[in-house]
């Protein structure tokens, strides 16, 4: 029965990853592309890796779906000429060559792993007292790994500054996205005053419950992130001024919070991100706390796009 | 029960593959704004039903989170698909 | 005792699986993209409350069993409002189906 439902999980994959790539319509290819995501999170789940299959629905399948479907919607005038000019079948064909040359290199090196894998879990397993967390993932990303965790938010960071800098000389430090013109009192304004208090508790469970269980401040911070989102799509708020202090601030905060401790543990432990003895959970959870806000303010800013008009804009 | 949970979620697995064909295929955005609605609650049942048959305890977890994402995605669906010109959120009673 | 929970599970579920199915075949008979989402949110929904129900005596504790109530609350809200907005969408956006 097992094998029934891999079979049929990859089937399905396999065929909405080919629907995704020969639909004409953008947007098609995106509507498949939200179902793929949501099945890859039933592949992680049937492998047993909790935290991935999370992380998959929230920010695979919720997110870039998202954000694929913002773009896709702002191409669609250019849809027509940019078919027109897409390679010709010779090209195309070469590319899909060599795309399942990579893709069967790829599986033959999962299959040919020496039986058992090589695999530093149980090297995890025996050191992850020391770090008083219960979850081995949390563990690896915020102690043993902790360094890996600072880029990935650093790099979010540049690559909103990246995204800003799109924005046209005279909207610099503007506010992005169009203004609202959705209506507070309909039926996506109800739902952005319901939806959002239960999502900011789901949020900030998952970060908490990530400690032992499976969940992550990652996870929670796209929840949280989606919410606020969801309140802009309504209407209700408008999207913030990019060249705001608090904006600024509630940015680089996680990041900054977490390169401190990290100089903290260069003093104190001897190594850069290394944590004092005793002192490893409570440390974890002020990091934690601290890239909750900024991570959720970075992934909505980052799929609200760049600065399009400034206040006082007609 | 285990068998019967798997085989219940690659049931619902199944039906969801029958929903997609049509809706995918359907020859308006709309009916492609739906296929993220199926997997909304599909999805999540069969999310749950698979976590329940391998005894992962995290999955209502899973599903929580889901849930509140597909949500979100699908209204953003809605709005990106939408006609310029068209405000799909508008009172009845607007003329 | 874990007998009866056993079956009570297993004909909710079957029970929920069949609402699948007709949501399904409702989501390929039906002429229009109306009627169609009319199948799909209803059918469906009703679907996962069946799910939901024959899942919450294998559940281990009452925090696991509230919070898959609270999923099926969640999925209802949302569906209900999106299906609404979906159907606007195509009254007033969209040509007729």
């Amino acid at each position: 029965m097992t094998e029934a439902l891999t079979l049929a999980l990859v089937g399905l994959l396999m065929a909405l990853a080919v629907w995704t790539l020969v639909a004409r319509d953008t947007f098609a290819a995106v509507s498949g592309f939200v179902p793929y995501g949501l099945l890859l999170t039933l592949a992680w789940l049937q492998l047993r890796a909790v935290d991935v299959a999370m992380t998959e629905a929230a920010i695979g399948a919720g997110l870039t779906g998202v954000l694929l479907i913002a773009a896709a919607a702002r191409l669609r005038p250019t849809e027509a000429p940019a078919w027109a000019e897409r390679p010709g079948l010779p090209t195309r064909v070469l590319a899909a060559i060599v795309s399942a040359a990579v893709a069967a290199g790829i599986g033959a090196c999962v299959l040919l792993l020496p039986d058992p894998a090589p695999t530093l879990a149980p090297a995890v397993a025996q050191n992850i007292a020391s770090t008083g967390v219960g979850n081995p993932i949390t563990a690896v990303l915020m102690s043993f790994r902790a360094m890996d965790t600072l880029l990935e938010a650093v790099v979010l960071l540049l690559g909103l500054i990246g995204v800003w800098s799109l924005a046209p000389d005279r909207a610099w430090g503007g506010r992005p996205g169009p203004a609202p013109t959705e209506d507070p009192n309909s039926i996506l304004g109800y739902l952005a005053r319901v939806l959002p208090p239960i999502g900011i508790v789901v949020g900030v469970y998952i970060l908490w419950v990530g400690a032992d269980l499976p969940g992550g401040k990652f996870q929670g911070a796209t929840v949280l992130a989606a919410m606020w989102l969801l309140v802009m799509m309504a209407g209700i708020s408008d999207a913030p001024a990019v060249d705001r202090t608090w904006v600024r601030l509630a940015l680089a905060g996680g990041p900054a919070v977490f390169i401190a401790i990290g100089l903290l543990g260069a003093g104190v432990a001897g190594a850069f991100l290394g944590y004092p003895e005793g002192l490893a959970k409570p440390l974890i959870v002020v990091v934690e706390a601290a890239l909750l806000p900024s991570l959720a303010v970075t992934l909505a800013l980052l799929l609200t796009g760049p600065p399009r008009r400034k206040d006082g804009d007609t | 029960m285990t068998e019967f949970l798997l085989g219940a979620s690659a049931f619902v697995l199944l039906t969801v593959a029958a929903g997609l064909v049509c809706i995918l295929r359907g020859p308006d955005d709309v009916d492609r704004m739906m296929s993220v609605q199926l997997f909304g609650t599909a999805g999540i049942a069969a999310l749950l039903l698979l976590g329940a048959a391998i005894g992962a305890a995290a999955v209502v977890d899973l599903a929580l989170i889901l849930a509140v994402l597909a949500a979100f995605a699908a209204l953003a669906f809605v709005k990106a698909g939408v006609r310029p010109g068209a405000d799909p959120a508008e009172p009845e009673d607007r003329a | 005792m874990k007998g009866i929970l056993d079956i009570f599970t297993i004909v909710a579920v079957a029970a929920g699986a069949f609402f699948f199915l007709a949501g399904t075949v409702g989501l390929l008979r039906f002429p229009d993209t109306f009627t169609r989402l009319h199948a799909l949110t209803k059918a469906d929904n009703l679907g996962l409350g069946l799910v939901v129900i024959g899942l919450l005596p294998q559940m281990d504790g009452v925090m696991a069993g509230l919070k898959l109530i609270l999923v099926w609350l969640m999925v209802l809200l949302a569906s209900a409002t999106v299906s609404q907005i979906i159907a606007r969408a195509l009254r007033r956006g969209g040509p007729e189906p």
